[in-house]
């Protein structure tokens, strides 16, 4: 008996060896559609998505307006180099190593502010596949402010440990640039135009960001400049703590471990939002537990009966004051800006809460002009000021368009489908989390409070669309009408002379009386 | 100049002047048209034919009905023109003069049919007496027949003889006033489909039986349905038909052949056979000769309901009623030509026999 139980436990240390030779690249590579390089055209909207997102986050940081400036290099076969450069703040120099090749490191991940990146997976995972896909190093340009000099850096991630690996690491002079980060990545994927391109990416960014300016300039040597519609930065949104509704339980224990607070009553007060005293105190006793209790000493048993206690606990809606949406009237101008079209309008509803978590919809409609007529609508997703490109027929967004009946609003619409005609659609949700689907972040989930939300702003701006259908018919119909009084008015004229061989003079009579009569009784 | 086409230009020009007067005051001019449906025609039978009631829609000149206002006024000027100068046009040859309207033409021929029915309907005229024919052929005529016609051409009187026509037949002329009869046959029995006209015709039905067969092919027209009146009127026979057993061989052409159509129903006092009888295929019959059937679909069905419900003819024949229902009950409808069946000659040896000899068999 005794020598098999060594025997096991040998296996067992064994086993654990081999348990850490699971490296994060093979961790990586087998869940790469789970963070979006499911493909090489994906790889590369995803890694240009990426570096975009961490860019204009950085600059609203430190409230500054973006200038961003993309590029897409072609780099042989199936090979690309990516530059992103912004204005932002730059990273001191002892981050850039964890934030560039260490996965998962991040200071988002515990954060309830909306931000575009929400699990602190982006970037590093960008450069692991860069390294896996090319074997090159990534190469990053950072300055914090005139007074020093730029740091560059060549990065890989040691893939075993999960740790960075410096290449290179000296200072050098970045003309004409105070502060600002700059990444140049290497990685293997493809180029495409259309709905899922780069882009488009680029150019819905624009939309989303009416106060960025960005450059571009595609693999084909093409340069886009995307001008800013505002000089107004938005609205900081504001860091909140996470309301007792929204927490479930696994994450109520891991914050009772990670809490600097001494009591459960404490810990309360302390860690979430709209929860006073008195209310910590009817969350304790109502669970059982003391106020005075040490939250690190909280049970699972224990933590099971707050979390159900505070589902049943009345508690105060979330603030709402923390986001930061684009705006009605800068989203109307942005949209001018990027798209051709002879009506706009746009509604940003006030702040909703879906389990516990404030949120706010936005949607615009753009029509006619140079959109095409005949095809079902363009549908733009935004969260977050991200655009979503992919996994339209899973979102959120997509249903609540679908169940909106667009026929009350003068456009034509199949049961169960997007509404057709000259008209583009543009949705957008803040939020200081944003229900994702899949970890690729490419569509929203169906809560019933957002649906509602997304519907009340599609119709308030179906009504306005259809208001403006309505009266451009009427225009157009009353100018038909005009046309056909000198159409066929003198026809009557004619008829009449032949049937009664009038004069020439009376026929013109006929007609001028008869034109006059049916102007009159039009204009009443 | 007939009296008859001074009448038709008379009528248009106090239209016109009409209209021409009311714009002269500044006040809308109008055009009033019986409307030209079933809902308009009540049924009476001892008058024996569908007679307006008097409802009528008004086209009031204004800027959506301009274009039809013009149109019409247009097509009155083509009638007056043609009535005066003594030719015809055909309602395909009307439609192709519209072409020369300019915005006022019509670009499909329902378009003008339309405005030539109306304004038919609006004088309360025959389209031939506007100067108007229609396409299509008004029917076909074998048996102990002389017509008495005029040649075209030198006006001279002609007798046709409709036993010499060999395996063919004389075709109804488009107008038909004009014509006398000449004839010791006993009856005259209308026939639904060419097919069975041409079997009786080969076989010498007429000799044996003394009587004149008429192919109405489908629906009377509106010759075929006067020269059977006129026939009829003037030699005093009765008038049989015979048609598929069907709610449209019932309905459509023989209901329309005995008492006219909703949508003509100005001119139906003289362009319908009240003295007609129907011969059959009748529900009856179906069981009765045990024919080969086809199942009722969903549409016929309806038809009969609505001929049930909506039709004044029906409404007043109770046995008309019965006879629907007793279709429908039975779900199957037979063709003439089912007779077949029991061969090729047995609808002369047998079928119209029984009919001829049984007066109950009939269906008024």
């Amino acid at each position: 008996m005794a020598t098999t139980k060594k025997k096991s436990s040998i296996k067992a240390e064994e086993l654990a060896k081999e348990q850490k030779q699971v490296s994060v690249s093979e961790f990586f590579l087998k869940n790469r559609h789970l963070l979006g390089f499911d493909n090489p055209l994906k790889a590369l909207s995803t890694t240009v998505k990426e570096l975009v997102d961490n860019a204009l986050d950085a600059c609203e940081e430190m409230r500054v307006l973006p200038e961003i400036i993309i590029q897409i290099k072609p780099a042989g076969e199936n090979r690309f180099v990516i530059v992103v450069e912004d204005n932002g703040p730059g990273i001191v120099k002892k981050q850039i190593p964890n934030v560039f090749a260490r996965l998962l490191y991040g200071s988002k991940f515990h954060s309830m502010k909306q931000g575009r990146g929400q699990q602190g997976i982006g970037v590093s995972a960008s450069v692991l596949y860069g390294q896996l896909t090319t074997g090159k190093s990534t190469k990053i340009t950072s300055r914090i402010d005139p007074k020093h000099k730029a740091h560059y850096f060549e990065l890989n991630i040691n893939t075993l440990k999960n740790e960075p690996e410096i290449v290179t690491d000296k200072e050098i002079e970045w003309m004409n640039k105070d502060h600002g980060t700059k990444v140049e990545l290497e990685l293997e994927g493809k180029y495409q135009k259309g709905k899922l391109s780069v882009d488009e990416y680029v150019k819905q960014s624009a939309i989303s960001n009416p106060h960025a300016q960005f450059t571009y300039i595609s693999p084909l040597k093409e340069k886009v400049m995307y001008r800013r519609a505002t000089k107004e930065l938005p609205k900081e949104p504001k860091k909140v703590k996470p309301h007792p509704y929204g927490v479930e339980l696994g994450m109520l224990m891991r914050m009772l471990k990670d809490t600097s607070a001494k009591t459960l009553e404490k810990f309360f007060t302390k860690e979430f939002s709209r929860v006073s005293p008195n209310v910590a105190k009817e969350i304790c006793k109502k669970s059982n537990l003391a106020q005075s209790m040490k939250p690190k000493e909280v049970s699972h048993a224990n933590a099971d009966a707050i979390f159900k206690t505070i589902q049943e606990t009345k508690l105060m809606a979330p603030p709402t004051d923390c986001l930061s949406p684009i705006g009605e009237e800068i989203l109307v101008k942005s949209l001018k800006k990027e798209v051709d079209a002879e009506f706009f309008t746009s509604i940003t509803r006030p702040t909703a809460v879906y389990r516990g978590v404030p949120f706010q919809i936005e949607a615009a409609i753009a029509y006619g002009g140079s959109l095409q007529a005949d095809n079902l609508v363009r549908l733009l997703r935004f969260a977050n000021k991200v655009p979503l490109q992919y996994q339209q027929s899973a979102c959120a967004v997509t249903s609540a368009t679908v169940n909106t009946l667009w026929k009350n609003y003068g456009m034509q619409q199949s049961r169960g489908a997007l509404p057709s005609g000259a008209a583009m659609l543009v949705v957008h949700i803040a939020s200081v989390w944003v229900p994702f689907t899949s970890e690729s972040k490419e569509s929203i989930a169906h809560y019933p409070e957002i649906i509602k939300e997304i519907k009340l702003a599609l119709q308030g701006c179906g009504r306005l669309l259809g208001r403006y259908l309505s009266k451009k018919r009427k225009v157009a119909d009353a100018e038909k009408k005009k046309s056909y009084i000198t159409k066929y008015i003198p026809h009557i004229g004619e008829a009449l002379k032949d049937l009664l061989s009038l004069k020439e003079t009376d026929e013109k009579k006929v007609i001028i009386l008869l034109t006059e009569e049916l102007e009159k009784s039009r204009k009443m | 100049m007939t009296k008859e086409k001074n009448k038709a230009i008379e009528l248009i020009r106090d239209q016109a002047n009409n209209i021409y007067q009311k714009i002269l005051k500044r006040k809308k001019p109008e055009m009033k048209f019986p409307l030209r449906s079933l809902n308009n025609v009540k049924y009476d039978t001892k008058k024996g034919f569908f007679e307006l009631i008097g409802k009528h829609k008004v086209r009031a000149l204004t800027v959506n009905t301009v274009k039809g206002f013009a149109q019409t006024l247009r097509m009155m000027t083509l009638s007056k023109q043609l009535v005066g100068a003594n030719d015809i046009a055909t309602k395909r040859e009307a439609y192709y003069v519209s072409k020369n309207w300019g915005d006022a033409r019509f670009s499909e021929q329902v378009e003008s049919d339309t405005v030539l029915d109306d304004i038919e309907a609006m004088f309360m005229l025959n389209r031939e007496q506007l100067g108007f024919i229609p396409e299509e052929k008004g029917g076909d005529i074998a048996g102990e027949l002389i017509v008495v016609d005029k040649d075209p051409n030198t006006g001279k009187e002609i007798k046709i003889d409709c036993t010499k026509f060999g395996s063919g037949a004389y075709s109804i002329p488009t107008s038909v006033e004009q014509l006398k009869f000449e004839t010791k046959a006993k009856f005259i029995l209308a026939i639904e489909t060419a097919g069975m006209f041409q079997r009786l015709v080969k076989h010498g039905y007429y000799k044996k039986t003394n009587c004149i067969l008429i192919s109405m092919g489908g629906v009377p027209t509106r010759a075929c349905r006067r020269f059977i009146r006129r026939l009829s009127d003037s030699k005093k026979l009765p008038v049989y038909a015979f048609v598929d057993g069907d709610f449209y061989g019932w309905m459509n052409i023989y209901r329309t052949l005995k008492v006219g159509s909703g949508n003509a129903a100005h001119i139906n006092e003289y362009f319908c056979v009240p003295k007609a009888k129907l011969f059959g295929i009748t529900a009856e019959d179906i069981t009765k000769y045990k024919l080969p059937t086809h199942p009722l679909k969903d549409v016929d069905i309806k038809r009969g309901k609505d001929a049930l419900k909506n039709d004044p003819f029906v409404h007043q024949h109770p046995e008309w009623q019965k006879a629907i229902q007793d279709m429908i009950k039975l779900g199957k409808r037979a063709e003439q030509q089912a007779l077949a069946a029991w061969g090729l000659n047995y609808v002369m040896e047998k079928y119209l026999p029984d009919k001829l000899k049984n007066s109950k068999s009939w269906l008024p």
